[in-house]
């Protein structure tokens, strides 16, 4: 790893350039996760092929639990103590944090919505005739609305910000534009996995 | 910060997956018995329209960093070529055939093409 400068604004004059300070180099999309989520995606590709109960159970839960913990995370925790972080803080955890984030949160979101689909026509809870489908159409809604933010909004900021920071000399203004974006989005998906939650455990529950 | 004129290509995009996804929940809805194909064509076809707007649109940008565009479209695409090809991989093993996934499947393709282009996009809005 070295270290690359960047500048960045002084509290007393916020859009101005100031001292450069260290910045770990990175990779953008770390190349080390990618065998990792191509395990993963086999996994799902088998479990599919198998359409057995507990393999499509588990991946459903593990990263559907896993989905809403990092949203939940994202939105309602790291986002509000990253704002009272210093700067050359926030640098350094975005700079770590956000690149797993670019394999993480598309791998959770794949495999549990493939694993769920492929549970609920195992299931039979996804047919029209099973005596909870509204809450199983409200989970779609929610769940569309959330695909909608993630990939529009969250995932294409992700990116941003870290194509932003691999320059000579990253502009902290975007920077700060975009882990706004970033942020707000996660705590709107972060509050919509909370109706999840809820109609997850309606359907559970009968 | 750079706050050139550039076209709502994010806004334009989210609609357009709002459309798509829209289709989706409708013929989701509904199986597995036989569902009226027109609202989700109507839906499809829209989003289609909005990505064409949106790559009409962008065209038209003079200044604007292009290679940096295509470096993050190009391996994007990619990513989202996988993620669509166990979508379709699902589909196709679940028995959908006929009409049914010929619309889910244009859909996954606008899905696709359109969020790489909203990933570049707001990388290279930016440079």
């Amino acid at each position: 790893m070295t270290d690359v400068a960047i500048r960045l604004p002084q509290p007393d004059s916020p859009a101005g350039p100031g001292a450069p300070l260290p910045r770990p180099d990175f990779e953008i999309v770390p190349r080390m996760g990618i065998p990792v989520v191509a395990a993963i995606f086999a996994l799902l590709v088998v479990a599919i092929i198998a359409n057995k109960l507990w393999p499509l159970v588990f991946l459903h839960v593990a990263f559907g639990a896993a989905w809403t913990i990092l949203d939940l995370f994202l939105g309602f925790i790291l986002g509000p103590s990253m704002r009272r972080l210093s700067v050359p803080a926030r640098i350094e955890l975005t700079t770590r944090l956000m690149p797993r984030m670019v394999l993480i949160m598309p791998t959770v979101v794949t495999v549990t919505l493939a694993a769920g689909w492929q549970l609920g026509t195992l299931m039979g809870t996804v047919n029209s005739s099973y005596f909870l489908h509204g809450w199983v159409v409200a989970s779609y809604v929610v769940v569309g609305c959330m695909a909608v933010i993630a990939l529009g909004l969250l995932a294409p900021a992700n990116i941003a910000v870290l194509v932003e920071l691999k320059k000579p000399r990253p502009n902290p203004a975007v920077i700060q534009t975009l882990m706004k974006r970033f942020m707000y989005s996660a705590g709107f998906t972060g509050a919509l996995q909370v109706a999840i939650l809820v109609i997850m455990t309606r359907i559970r529950s009968g | 910060m750079n706050e050139r004129a550039l076209p709502p290509v994010t806004q334009l995009g989210m609609a357009s997956l709002a459309l798509i996804v829209a289709g989706g929940i409708y013929l989701a809805a509904y199986l597995p018995r036989q569902v009226p194909l027109l609202p989700a064509e109507i839906l499809l076809a829209a989003s289609v329209l909005l990505l064409a707007v949106n790559l009409l649109a962008l065209s038209r940008v003079k200044t604007f960093a292009w290679p940096c565009f295509f470096q993050v479209a190009k391996w994007a695409l990619l990513a989202y070529v996988v993620v669509a090809g166990l979508i379709e991989f699902a589909l196709v093993r679940d028995g959908m055939s006929g009409g049914l996934l010929v619309v889910l499947t244009l859909s996954i393709v606008v899905y696709a093409i359109h969020v790489p282009i909203l990933t570049a996009f707001t990388v290279a809005r930016y440079q």
